[in-house]
């Protein structure tokens, strides 16, 4: 029984399959929990391993070196103020400490509500806004507290819910096509082309 | 004044609003550099890129041409595209994901082609959720459009490109670490030698990783010619190169200028580039390529915007990330936060990078707090030379990877440079600037 949903489960398998070894699509799985789960489950886990053919051990050894990862539910809205060089010298810091009293939930931590959770990041690459702020890894670029705030309105009444999935969805895009074409197959047709360019510059000279 | 006149070669479409759409980018002259690539014989291709000595956009600046001339000759060989853009500062390779997410592409099968590989990876680091969704559409529309996929455009040469997510781990932009994560590992650099994944890479095959910004690249070197991008520029630095431009600035952002033609004060100052410091304050100090750079001082303001004339001083262009601190801003403070950030970062193979970097911080927190003690400057120093003996540059390396060397660059910068504001932050017991 598997405990992904059916669409999830069609998807994972998918995944598998775009790789040369199963297990390196450990990552996109995980994500793919998170997805479901909103964090990675000791469930979610158990089908990883079970579809990278490693062990439940492995796969939470692997989870946990990743930030994004959360081994424990978060809200449903992953708020991350960044506080690194370029934040740092635009006010990040005093940016995190507004998130923290605006929300009431101290940086780490989830709010009674279960809606946000509260992160002190490291450099989200989006420096040209700083200080970066993002909800579920979308970059909502409020660099003052008043838009933060604005922001946070919108966020809890749902207003921005087709910009900002519920934390753990990545990516919606569909992948469409792949090769997935033996690897046998992509050597001979190599070597093919190999040797009819050979043979084009043999007749030119 | 700042020279701009030379041609845009990656941020050329960035003014559209459209400009990660197909229908855009087939308009002002998308895929047609790949349809000349396939015209010409893959050595060919690959013997422009090395003619236009196109330096790798990542950070350690080693020449794509003679990257791709080290791939180790094998029936399975692959192409990965290190796009885990998380250097503090950096942020040029975010705007060309999501942006121009085809021209990204577009280089990745020409460089697939002249490498003669046909599955290639793009390994983007998991928080750019909207880069990620950019580019698997871009990728959808190239396969629709027949540039991807088998036989692409009726060539006989076929490719698979997979986006990869990574899941947040700066060691992960660590060539080595991106190819753990890619095999779905824990993001541990790897032992060296072999030193190049072009000889055991990808699964032990041999592998091409460039970066993202090297590979939007490679559409203009085929359609201009390697002759013409290494007409840009001076010296070994040719063509032009995305600054990312941050902190004490008007004008935070990123900025495509010619290589070496431009100074750190040009960039910094000219009013179409960062437009200088709000409140005309003074420069304190800047960092010239990343927080792995040692710092700079406003004397080295006007050096010239170039590889080998930065390395010459004793740092690095590294990312092309430049951060500027004015006089209002706290060298203690911003040194503490670097290395907090490289003690989050450490992976913990290592003894010197995983209990150097947090000795550090927590050294650094108390003389930024209160706390700190006038020997604590020696403990430092004596804590940077452990990790990196010497405290040269290049520096010494005790550890796996650079990310161990790279810790002491800022800690060392600013104490070199602003002693007295650290004594000052010992007599006041905390930050004088708070």
């Amino acid at each position: 029984m598997s405990h992904l949903r059916v669409d999830l489960r069609q998807r994972a398998e998918e995944l598998v399959a775009l790789y040369p070894r199963p297990r390196s699509a450990m990552l996109p799985l995980l994500h793919l929990v998170q997805e479901q789960d909103g964090y990675v489950s000791p469930e979610g886990i158990d089908e990883v391993a079970e579809l990278t053919g490693t062990t439940p051990a492995d796969v939470r050894g692997t989870a946990s070196f990743y930030d994004m990862f959360h081994l424990e539910p978060v809200g449903r809205y992953l708020v991350g103020v960044c506080t690194n060089i370029a934040c740092l010298l635009a006010g990040g810091e005093e940016l995190l400490a507004h998130a923290a009293g605006r929300l009431d939930c101290a940086v780490g931590s989830t709010t009674d509500d279960g809606l946000f959770t509260l992160e002190e990041t490291e450099c989200l690459a989006d420096c040209g806004h700083a200080p970066c702020v993002t909800v579920n890894h979308r970059y909502v670029r409020t660099t003052t507290p008043e838009a933060f705030d604005a922001m946070i309105d919108e966020v809890r009444q749902g207003r921005r819910d087709r910009e900002i999935p519920d934390h753990g969805t990545l990516v919606r895009v569909r992948r469409n096509g792949g090769l997935r074409v033996p690897d046998e197959v992509v050597v001979a047709e190599r070597a093919a082309a190999k040797a009819a360019r050979a043979r084009r510059l043999e007749e030119a000279g | 004044m700042a020279v701009l006149d030379a041609p845009r070669i990656v941020t050329s479409r960035l003014a559209f609003e459209d400009s990660h759409t197909l229908a855009r980018y087939l308009a002002t002259g998308g895929y047609q550099a790949l349809r000349k690539a396939l015209s010409m014989h893959p050595e060919q291709v690959a013997a422009e890129v090395d003619q236009a000595s196109l330096l790798g956009r990542g950070g350690a600046g080693f020449p794509a041409g003679r990257k791709w001339s080290m791939l180790r000759p094998s029936e399975v060989a692959y192409l990965v595209v290190n796009g885990d853009e998380s250097e503090p500062a950096t942020f040029k390779d975010h705007l060309l994901v999501e942006h121009d997410p085809h021209q990204l592409v577009e280089g990745v099968i020409i460089a697939a082609y002249a490498l003669q590989v046909n599955r290639a990876f793009i390994y983007l680091r998991g928080e750019f959720a909207l880069g990620l969704e950019r580019v698997q559409t871009a990728l959808n529309e190239a396969y629709d459009h027949g540039a991807l996929g088998r036989d692409v455009f009726g060539s006989g040469f076929s490719l698979d490109v997979v986006v990869h997510p990574g899941a947040g781990a700066y060691i992960c932009g660590e060539e080595t670490a991106l190819l753990e994560g890619l095999e779905g590992k824990r993001g541990f650099p790897r032992i060296k030698p072999p030193f190049f994944p072009a000889a055991q890479g990808l699964y032990g095959e041999p592998t091409v990783v460039n970066n993202v910004e090297t590979m939007s690249n490679l559409p203009w070197i085929v359609l201009n010619g390697g002759a013409a991008f290494a007409a840009l520029g001076a010296g070994r630095s040719t063509g032009t190169r995305l600054f990312a431009l941050a902190g004490r600035v008007n004008r935070p952002g990123v900025y495509e200028v010619e290589m070496v033609k431009n100074t750190f004060r040009d960039l910094i100052y000219d009013p179409a580039l960062g437009g200088g410091v709000p409140g005309d304050r003074p420069v304190k100090a800047f960092i010239p390529g990343g927080v792995s750079a040692p710092w700079f001082g406003p004397d080295q303001l006007d050096l010239p915007l170039g590889q080998d004339e930065v390395g010459a001083q004793g740092s690095m262009l590294g990312s092309g990330s430049v951060v500027v601190l004015d006089d209002t801003s706290c060298a203690v403070r911003a040194a503490w936060r670097i290395t907090k950030f490289f003690s989050r970062e450490s992976c913990g193979q290592c003894t010197p990078c995983r209990e150097g970097s947090g000795w550090i911080e927590r050294a650094m927190y108390r003389l930024e707090h209160g706390g700190g003690r006038v020997e604590d400057l020696d403990l430092l120093l004596d804590l940077c030379d452990n990790i990196a003996p010497g405290l040269t540059w290049p520096p010494q390396q005790t550890t796996i990877c650079v990310l161990g060397s790279s810790i002491p660059s800022s800690v060392h910068a600013a104490i070199e440079m602003f002693k007295d504001e650290f004594l000052a932050h010992v007599e006041s017991q905390g930050c004088p600037f708070d």
